[in-house]
């Protein structure tokens, strides 16, 4: 049992990402807290050009997806100490910052990799024979499930993603999902791609014309990375 | 109040009536012809508002933004017009999310122009008379009031807006934040709003919303927010 006001005062002065480098006072790791970091992106800012700005990009990475590294670590932080603490109050109180924060860094993490630099052969859907095929199946063919993805996009009110999902189940079929804010796709629906639609993903390249942001996208899916997560080979569940 | 209101009044017909859900309070800012709502007119020019929200801004946020909202708002209306003309409930229900969206943010920016004015004219300052005493009553101060709107603002996950409100049933003034174009109803009466989209800052402010949220204030209509308080 851990000395509860102790535990405060050293969450009080630690900030998110220094708590678990530091040995003293608490080891939070053992108390079940691993700091999560913002990943490197696999390209540079600018490989997305023209499609999507390395201005976007840089913001995109280095401010909004650091910020919900760090402000779902110091969610994880407080949670950490609500359980220690047995205080069912604060660990119900601090669910909606981890779902927000938490949604934002899978999102995000997923999403870098399912873009691929312009032109590269990532972007092209033989890179996905496989996925194709299960695409062409569902929606008859893949100019059909892009028009289909891209209206639902489209359809989006407020901020929120798109994504390409294998079900869960026996079937594993593919399905067309939105998730609002930072809402991540969870309960066994595995992501194939996904969009961001919020504003700030294209704001400062497109303004309100976002359909042309939705139709050049497409350039720059990772359609590789998409054929590993259909065919379960990405590794990335025990990365995030 | 309301003469663009009253003008068009005697032509509101058909697609208007499905308007009726459109709150009172909210209709009041809003401009109708022919029982189609219109873009209306900002009180002032798109730049002056600088340098607290750029020209850019505002004119992408008018024109575009808002003149969207009005566009899906009177498309709502029509399917719904047409679907009641045929009987098709079923249709009819199945805008419902349309029109809470497009009706929401056509009511939202329409308050929102109106509370906000140039530094060089009604913009900024804090709140005197009836209002200023309901403030320090239900909130302590202008300065709380002031920090609790910019944290509620800066809570919001996604995009939204935060309001001061009349609680019409308690009689006190209150916040509340709506998710997207929700609209402000029930026992609140809307006085005062801000945009917490995205494109209401980004242009300017990029990722920094804490800066957005400060500026605001030195643009903010204590004449119309008075205006509403008294009406409420």
């Amino acid at each position: 049992m851990v000395n509860i006001s102790n535990l405060w005062q050293y969450l009080a002065l630690q900030s998110p990402l220094h708590s678990t480098l530091s040995g003293d006072a608490f080891n939070l790791t053992k108390m079940g807290f691993t700091a999560h970091t913002l990943p490197a992106l696999p390209y540079a800012y600018d490989a997305l050009e023209p499609h999507i700005s390395a201005q976007i990009m840089e913001l995109h990475h280095s401010k909004h997806h650091q910020a919900y590294v760090t402000n779902l670590n110091a969610a994880l932080e407080s949670h950490v100490a609500a359980v220690a603490a047995n205080d069912i109050a604060s660990q119900i109180a601090l669910q909606q910052a981890i779902k927000f924060n938490g949604g934002g860094h899978i999102n995000h993490s997923l999403f870098w990799k399912n873009l691929a630099p312009t032109g590269s052969d990532e972007t092209s859907p033989a890179a996905a024979k496989e996925l194709v095929a299960a695409i062409e199946k569902t929606w008859g063919s893949l100019e059909s499930f892009k028009k289909a993805f891209s209206a639902t996009l489209l359809g989006i009110q407020g901020s929120g993603w798109g994504w390409l999902v294998k079900e869960a189940g026996d079937g594993a079929g593919l399905r067309i999902v939105t998730t609002k804010d930072q809402d991540p796709v969870v309960g066994g629906d595995v992501p194939i791609f996904g969009v961001d639609m919020w504003e700030h993903a294209y704001y400062l390249q497109y303004l309100n014309g976002k359909a042309a942001y939705v139709e050049n996208i497409w350039n720059v899916i990772n359609w590789k990375t998409a054929e590993a997560r259909f065919s379960g080979k990405s590794g990335e569940k025990t990365e995030l | 109040m309301s003469s663009t209101l009253l003008r068009t009044a005697p032509v509101l017909r058909g697609a208007l009536r499905a308007s009726g859900v459109l709150k009172p309070a909210a209709m009041a800012s809003m401009s109708f012809v022919r029982g189609k709502a219109t873009l209306p007119d900002l009180p002032y020019d798109y730049g002056a508002l600088e340098p607290h929200i750029s020209g850019k801004i505002m004119e992408l946020h008018h024109k575009k933004h808002h003149q969207t909202y009005v566009n899906g708002l009177n498309s709502a209306l029509e399917t719904i017009e047409e679907a009641k003309s045929k009987g098709d409930f079923t249709k009819a229900a199945s805008i419902a999310p349309l029109l809470n969206f497009h009706g929401g943010g056509h009511i939202n920016h329409s308050l929102f122009w109106e509370n906000l004015a140039p530094a060089s004219r009604d913009g900024g300052g804090e709140p005197d008379g009836a209002l200023k005493k309901a403030i320090d009553s239900d909130f302590g101060s202008f300065d709380t009031f002031r920090k609790q709107m910019n944290t509620a603002l800066a809570a919001i996950q996604g995009s939204g807006w935060a309001w001061l409100v009349k609680d019409k049933s308690a009689g006190t003034l209150g916040l509340v934040t709506r998710a997207n174009q929700d609209p402000v109803a029930g026992p609140y009466v809307p006085l005062m709003g801000i945009d917490a989209w995205e494109h209401a800052y980004y242009l300017q402010y990029e990722n920094r919303k804490a800066e957005y949220f400060d500026a605001i204030w030195n643009v903010i209509n204590w004449k119309t927010v008075a205006a509403r308080f008294e009406k409420s």
